[in-house]
């Protein structure tokens, strides 16, 4: 007796004071955002990510030096192992060909953002529309969808089985030394990622009641997927997203290190300079230590934000 | 003419099985040819025990599962033959009520979004003020504030968001609404609210109601005509007081004999029928009587070969058994089973369905008899929910408190006194602050 009219009247009190305060209503989006600014994880990953941000776009502009005049050049000897380190006039020392360093940083950055953020797009996109496809297919379309999304998930499944950086070398190898075959290499990688996730989330999404509700109340397929799972079915795609930021700065380095990126060794790029600098490593190792800090305090970046995000969007965490 | 006619539908999903390329290897007899006529403006009750199919026709009847073979004619029309597109446009007269009142909301729609689904699907309504004048008074007849049309699911109570749910059903002007299990997700409480809205709605607006439910009490409270499955198919059909007063098949017998009766006296003397085994499986039903495994009448040759049709015994009471009238008049020895004095020490424990027995109560009144097993179970049940809601509950009474002393609401201030003693742990300190609230 007592137990549930104490809830009773506690919910009616509960409900009181909740219509009062907002009348407006709170969507899901908006309470996740709110977490997000409580999360000191999310903050620090915001802060480094803006910076990295900032960086790339007035990098160019601030830089002290050209970042390809070899200015100095006179003085850095990488046969006899003679380099200049950091030093007033140059804040990271020089490069085996004299050039500045700190300069060499700060424009490669805007290289290096724009190849994560173009394979991470590249692969969201492409991975966005197969997955969304298959979803789409499996949850709504009978035996015949069932079918068709078998079909897009075993070739989803053979992209997955090859090793992603074989996938991405045989790519860049395939269509030649260039910056945009880097960026397409790391994103082909993403993709059957991002095509599970989405697939996956929304075949969850689609035996849910509230999709079954819109079935009957005679709701258009087209409008199901689009309104109803697929928004539900967005959280974990975002947050991998983010994740995939970090994935794909290391990647593209990766992939420059091993000489597939830009042929031209005069744009800098933190994971080219990275490759040029291994060969200097045991006279001059801060010439590596740079570009390495830099893609690693940025990956941090994307990935604590990318966890925050995980977090903040949990439904399980709501309340 | 009835409204809604079922004529031997069935539902069958194959069990498929295979690496490369699936074989169906069998099927699950989830629904077994059933039959049944639903009269507009009255409520047909459904029940039966977990598994035994009745949500699999109720999903059955709006398509959103295939049906197998059958046919269910709605005025006139066969909506088992309806191509794709005509058969979203007939659902507007077909609606349905879920039994998870949260998850039948997209979270990440408002209300107002919610309700005008419906709407914009079949063209109703010129543009979205229109719409909004309609979910209004719609929201109204339910007994929503309209300032609930841009709120989402999350910021309500189950109680309120099954009323959502059911405006969504009503926008639509339906003439049969499917209620799944309407209330078994809500607080008992909350039920009788529900039910009472239901009812209103039906006087009002004209409805008819399937209700699909696993509780005695709620179905009789609200049914005019009862119908019990058992393992896909229809076992007894009865107006609703003929069957609670003279249940006249044996699994129906049984289902009454676990419902506990208020008076002491005569619980003392009443006897229990325990059913014994387990509910077999509706991927290899028996053969015969579906019920013959474990009725504590079944006869040896003719109930395991032949089959019982659902034949009428008089008074519109139709029972699929062989020999009904023998066991009415007592005339038919029982072969197995146990009876036992319902008072009997453990019987809780029997093997009889336990979702039927523990969510059974005698009707009353009002609000479900809360002595009763149900209440028990419900309190065991809301304890552990409890204690996980325990400090949602701190922050929210700390709002009402604000909220309370600008402006003291005259409902809350005729609620009963909450009784602290038997609170759990966490929610101990709780009801205090809410008094202080008010």
């Amino acid at each position: 007796m007592s137990v549930a009219t104490k809830t009773d009247k506690i919910q009616r009190l509960a409900e009181l004071a909740a219509t009062k305060e907002t009348s407006t209503g709170a969507s899901l989006w908006r309470e996740a955002f709110r977490r997000l600014k409580r999360s000191k994880m999310a903050i620090i990953g915001a802060v480094v990510i803006a910076l990295f941000v900032v960086l790339a776009i007035v990098g160019p502009y601030v830089a002290p030096y050209s970042p390809t005049a070899q200015t100095w050049r006179n003085e850095v000897f990488p046969n006899r192992g003679e380099f200049v380190g950091a030093r007033g006039e140059n804040w990271f020392g020089l490069d085996h060909l004299g050039r500045d360093l700190f300069s060499r940083m700060l424009v490669g950055a805007r290289q290096t953002l724009l190849v994560g953020v173009v394979a991470t797009l590249i692969g969201l996109i492409i991975g966005f529309v197969i997955g969304g496809l298959a979803g789409a297919f499996a949850t709504l379309g009978g035996d015949t969808g069932r079918r068709v999304d078998s079909v897009i998930m075993r070739f989803i499944d053979i992209m997955l089985a090859m090793p992603s950086l074989l996938l991405a070398v045989s790519i860049a190898a395939v269509m030649g030394q260039s910056l945009t075959t880097v960026m397409i290499a790391v994103g082909v990688v993403q993709i059957p990622v991002f095509a599970r996730l989405l697939r996956g989330s929304m075949l969850a999404q689609g035996s849910a009641d509230y999709v079954l509700a819109a079935k009957s109340l005679g709701v258009r397929k087209r409008r199901i997927v689009l309104s109803q799972i697929v928004p539900n079915s967005l959280s974990p795609v975002i947050v991998q997203a983010t994740l995939s930021l970090a994935t794909a700065i290391i990647e593209a380095a990766a992939l420059s290190y091993l000489g597939l990126g830009n042929p031209d060794p005069a744009i800098p790029e933190w994971g080219v300079m990275l490759t040029q600098a291994q060969r200097f490593f045991d006279n001059a190792p801060m010439m590596a230590v740079y570009p390495a800090v830099g893609i690693i305090i940025t990956a941090l970046g994307f990935t604590l934000l990318g966890e925050a995000m995980r977090e903040a969007l949990d439904p399980k965490l709501r309340g | 003419m009835s409204l809604l006619e079922l004529d031997g539908v069935k539902v069958h999903f194959p069990i498929k099985k295979g690496l490369l390329f699936d074989r169906t290897v069998g099927h699950v007899y989830a629904v077994d040819g059933i039959s049944l006529k639903v009269e507009a403006g009255q409520t047909y009750g459904l029940v039966g025990e977990s598994g035994c199919g009745k949500t699999t026709l109720g999903r059955s009847v709006l398509r959103l599962v295939d049906i197998t073979e059958g046919s269910v004619v709605l005025d006139g029309t066969d909506l088992a033959k309806l191509p794709g597109e005509e058969m979203r446009r007939f659902r507007r007269r077909l609606q349905m009520v879920f039994q998870d009142p949260l998850g039948s909301l997209n979270p990440r729609q408002n209300i107002e979004s919610i309700l005008s689904e419906g709407m914009v699907a079949h063209g109703i309504g010129k543009d979205q003020e229109e719409r909004r004048e309609k979910i209004k008074s719609i929201l109204d007849k339910v007994g929503l504030p309209s300032n609930a049309l841009s709120r989402y699911p999350h910021e309500f109570s189950g109680g309120q968001r099954q009323r959502i749910g059911i405006a969504r059903a009503l926008v639509l002007e339906p003439d049969v609404i499917i209620c799944d299990e309407p209330v078994s997700a809500l607080d008992v409480s909350v039920q009788a609210q529900v039910i009472n809205l239901l009812e209103e709605l039906q006087e009002e607006l004209g409805l008819t109601y399937v209700v699909i439910a696993h509780d005695l009490a709620v179905v009789r409270h609200i049914s005019d005509t009862i119908g019990v499955m058992y393992l896909g198919s229809l076992v007894e059909e009865a107006p609703s007081d003929a069957l609670y007063a003279e249940p006249k098949h044996p699994y129906t017998k049984a289902l009454m004999s676990a419902v506990p009766v208020p008076d002491p006296e005569v619980e003392d003397q009443r006897e229990r029928i325990l059913l014994i085994g387990d509910l077999p499986s509706p991927a290899n039903p028996p053969s015969g009587c579906r019920f013959h495994t474990r009725c504590p009448w079944a006869q040896a040759e003719r109930c395991s070969t032949e089959r019982p049709e659902l034949r009428d015994v008089g008074g519109g009471h139709r029972v699929a058994c062989h020999y009904a009238e023998e066991i009415a008049a007592g005339t038919l020895a029982r072969t197995t089973g146990e009876v036992v004095p319902a008072t009997r020490e453990g019987v809780e424990d029997a093997p009889v369905s336990e979702e039927l027995a523990a969510a059974t109560v005698p009707e009353q009144a009002g609000p479900p008899e809360q002595e009763s097993t149900k209440a028990e179970k419900a309190e065991t049940a809301e304890k552990a929910e409890k204690a996980e809601k325990a400090e949602a509950v701190v922050e929210a009474a700390e709002q009402a408190e604000k909220a309370a002393s600008a402006e003291t609401p005259d409902e809350a201030a005729e609620q009963p006194e909450p009784e602290a003693a038997e609170a759990p742990e966490p929610e101990a300190e709780q009801p205090e602050k809410a008094d202080k609230a008010v």
